[in-house]
């Protein structure tokens, strides 16, 4: 167990983020989108990030490009090393800083779940394409040209020299996100943050742009951060999960061990709510009981503690689990579990961990 | 036996006699026109719904499946004529009466209406910003003239079913988060003792913890009611879950119709096995054995010739091209358009495993 976590020493790490916190001041009240997460990506890895809406996974990933709302409150770490250079702190950089303008679209590039919200409806393909190429690769347009068709050949788009003449609406929606993933792949990005791009896709069409990504990522050697909130496409993705609820990961563990033994009740509710294909059982489903909660003013207890079929009410609604350990490589925060007890200070409990269901 | 065996197999997805059917769809057609150029003429027709039959028993959840554009949606409205169909029929067995939907008039339909109802999926766009929530689930009885006092009492009665606290029947639907908003859209959908529900991807807008809750609460409901479905949906295991019998639809027509266990254990068409075989499944260790179809959807406004899914069939043989397979009979209640429906030994789920990665 754990022995596909990358903190080992064959990966170095590409991105590191260190207690990160994105606090959004509203009218209602501070909404926290962002609790202290941390997490590291190593070269040429996938880290999955899954939660349900409003858990704060878009708004994280948002941050390591700083294009988060820009009322919103940031402080902690996000290291983005380089091979030949100390590593650069996106949190301190300016909105206009050059250093930010070359990140963007260039070290890391971010594909989204709606291409046709993301594309400009009144520039060609090939415009968007190639400003992309100028900005980050070259400024001879013959060359520029000739690496736009190579892209959208590489994506699967057929007869790519049509294609750069087209507007985004003149393709199908997996013709358009293959168009997408050429766009951020023009710039060579080491990282590349896929924010739920196959949800508006069909499944025969998913299934052609998940292992097109996986080709992808194999070629050109990688690193992503693939957002999704289904478990299938994660399963299917990622080298590593981290679980998100109410702006924190509770739960981060190599895939297989996530999948296998999930250690946080979420993800334990998380996937027995999912019906599973080829799995008919005829009972209801488990579900986890009320609703998605919005984290504004957040108390200091366990964000999941008011749903929790496990919950211990004097520990849970008193302390914020730490995110520890509690296996090889297989971090949870969690109170059932004693590391996590011990690391906040709390006397063990009374009852074996796993007795309380 | 061989009368009554002829007229079954003669309709695809009839039902044996004898059978209490709520519902005979029978070659019910929706095409869109194509206009172009100045005069607008009609240049060709998109056949987005194109000669569907099947019936629809009494406390039974029929599915239909299929991508975006294959008409599961424009046949499910047309149905309960939301939209006009432009040919066929679609027979409602009520209180001992029968009556072609499809032809129905207003003053007829407006009568049946609280006998059949809609269920949508986006539960934000589909319930008024500006009525408390006990008028909308209100709503249809007031249609029906129902007196206020009878009113307020089914609405608490109904709304209890769905899990929704009386009261907070007040407040407006802002208040509400999307699960809750849904079960307001079901208990709108119930108020009228319907017997039949279209129910149109009714959890693809929720988060995954509240699709499940929203998934039991519509088969707990189902069961109690004895309510049948039409249940519109994309989510394959969603359906395998809550279906008694699925019809899977490509570029407008239904190319298999069987009951889900054996549909999902034993697909005769290779569409079906694709589509199965495409559902990512939350185990790190089942990858790589998907079928990648090649290309997309057909587009309905410009069909291929012969079968309309043999440009991205791997099975597909000459007589694919040219020659359009009927649905056929091809084994006890199991339906398929293939030519080769009983040749092909098709994978389901969960025999999958054993197959190797196959790409066209």
């Amino acid at each position: 167990m754990g022995d596909e976590l990358q903190n080992d020493a064959t990966t170095k790490p590409l991105i590191e983020v260190k207690n990160l916190k994105v606090v959004l001041p509203l009218i209602e009240g501070n909404l926290t989108a962002s609790d202290g997460v941390s997490f590291t990506i190593g070269e040429g890895k996938t880290l999955g990030l899954v939660g349900e809406s409003g858990c704060g996974k878009t708004i994280t990933a948002q941050s390591l490009l700083k294009i988060a709302p820009r009322k919103a409150i940031t402080t902690g770490e996000i290291l983005l090393h380089y091979a030949d250079r100390p590593p650069v702190n996106v949190v301190s950089l300016g909105h206009d800083d050059p250093e930010l303008l070359k990140i963007r679209g260039g070290e890391a590039a971010m594909i989204f779940q709606e291409p046709m919200t993301s594309f400009s409806p009144v520039h060609t393909i090939g415009n968007q394409l190639l400003e992309t190429i100028y900005l980050h690769r070259t400024r001879d347009k013959a060359k520029a040209r000739e690496i736009a068709i190579a892209t959208l050949q590489k994506v699967g788009i057929p007869a790519p020299a049509d294609a750069l003449k087209k507007y985004p609406h003149h393709l199908s929606g997996g013709m358009r996100q293959r168009a997408m993933i050429a766009m951020a792949l023009a710039s060579q990005p080491r990282l590349l943050i896929a924010d739920e791009p196959t949800t508006a896709l069909d499944v025969t069409v998913q299934a052609q742009v998940l292992r097109l990504m996986r080709d992808l990522q194999r070629d050109a050697g990688m690193a992503i951060l693939y957002i999704s909130h289904d478990l299938g496409v994660i399963a299917r993705m990622a080298d590593e999960v981290a679980v998100m609820y109410m702006g924190s990961i509770v739960e981060h563990a190599a895939v297989r061990d996530l999948f296998r033994a999930p250690k946080h009740p979420y993800t334990k509710g998380l996937m027995a709510s999912v019906p599973r294909i080829g799995k008919k059982s005829g009972e209801p489903l488990q579900s986890i009981k009320g609703n998605v909660p919005i984290p504004i003013n957040k108390p200091r207890a366990c964000g999941f503690f008011p749903r929790c079929p496990a919950a211990m009410p004097g520990i849970c609604d008193k302390a914020v689990p730490p995110l520890v350990d509690v296996d090889a490589g297989h971090r949870a925060a969690c109170f059932l579990h004693p590391q996590v007890m011990a690391a906040a200070n709390l006397p063990p409990l009374a009852t074996e961990a796993g007795h309380v269901h | 036996m061989s009368i009554e065996a002829k007229a079954v197999e003669a309709v695809p997805g009839a039902m044996p006699e004898g059978t209490d059917i709520v519902l005979s769809v029978r070659g019910l057609k929706k095409y869109y026109p194509i206009e172009s150029g100045m005069l607008r003429r009609v240049t060709g027709h998109v056949k987005a719904v194109d000669d569907v039959s099947f019936d629809l028993a009494r406390g039974e959840v029929l599915a239909l499946v299929g991508e975006s554009g294959c008409g599961k949606t424009t046949l499910g409205r047309s149905i309960i004529r939301a939209i006009n169909p432009t040919g066929g029929t679609a027979t409602l067995r009520i209180d001992g009466e029968a009556v072609d939907l499809a032809h129905a008039d207003r003053q007829t339909l407006r009568r049946l209406r609280r006998h059949m109802n809609m269920v949508f999926q986006d539960p934000f766009s589909s319930l008024s910003p500006r009525m408390s929530v006990r008028d909308i689930i209100g709503e249809p009885l007031r249609a029906q003239g129902v007196p206020a006092a009878e009113i307020a009492k089914k609405v608490e009665e109904i709304a209890q079913m769905c899990g929704l606290n009386p009261a907070h029947l007040s407040r407006y639907p802002n208040a509400f988060s999307g699960g809750q908003r849904q079960r307001v859209c079901i208990a709108r959908a119930l108020v009228t003792n319907p017997v039949l529900i279209v129910a149109d991807e009714p959890v693809s807008a929720l988060d995954v913890s509240i699709q499940a809750q929203i998934l039991n609460l519509l088969q707990k409901l189902q069961r109690e009611l004895n309510l049948s479905f039409l249940f519109v949906a994309h989510d394959l295991s969603v359906v395998e879950h809550i279906a008694d019998r699925v019809a899977v639809m490509y570029v407008g027509k239904i190319i298999e119709l069987a009951d889900t266990e054996d549909l999902y254990r034993r697909p005769r068409h290779p569409y079906t096995e694709a589509l199965m075989s495409a559902v990512p499944k939350p185990d790190p260790d089942r990858d790589d054995e998907t079928i990648i179809l090649g290309g997309e959807v057909a587009s309905p406004a410009n069909p291929p010739s012969g079968c309309y899914f043999h440009p991205r069939c791997r099975y597909a043989q000459e007589i694919c091209k040219t020659s359009a397979p009927a649905l056929r009979q091809v084994d006890a209640r199991h339906w398929a358009a293939c030519h080769f429906a009983e040749e092909l030994a098709l994978s389901g789920v969960g025999e999958i495993d054993a197959q190797t990665d196959g790409e066209l």
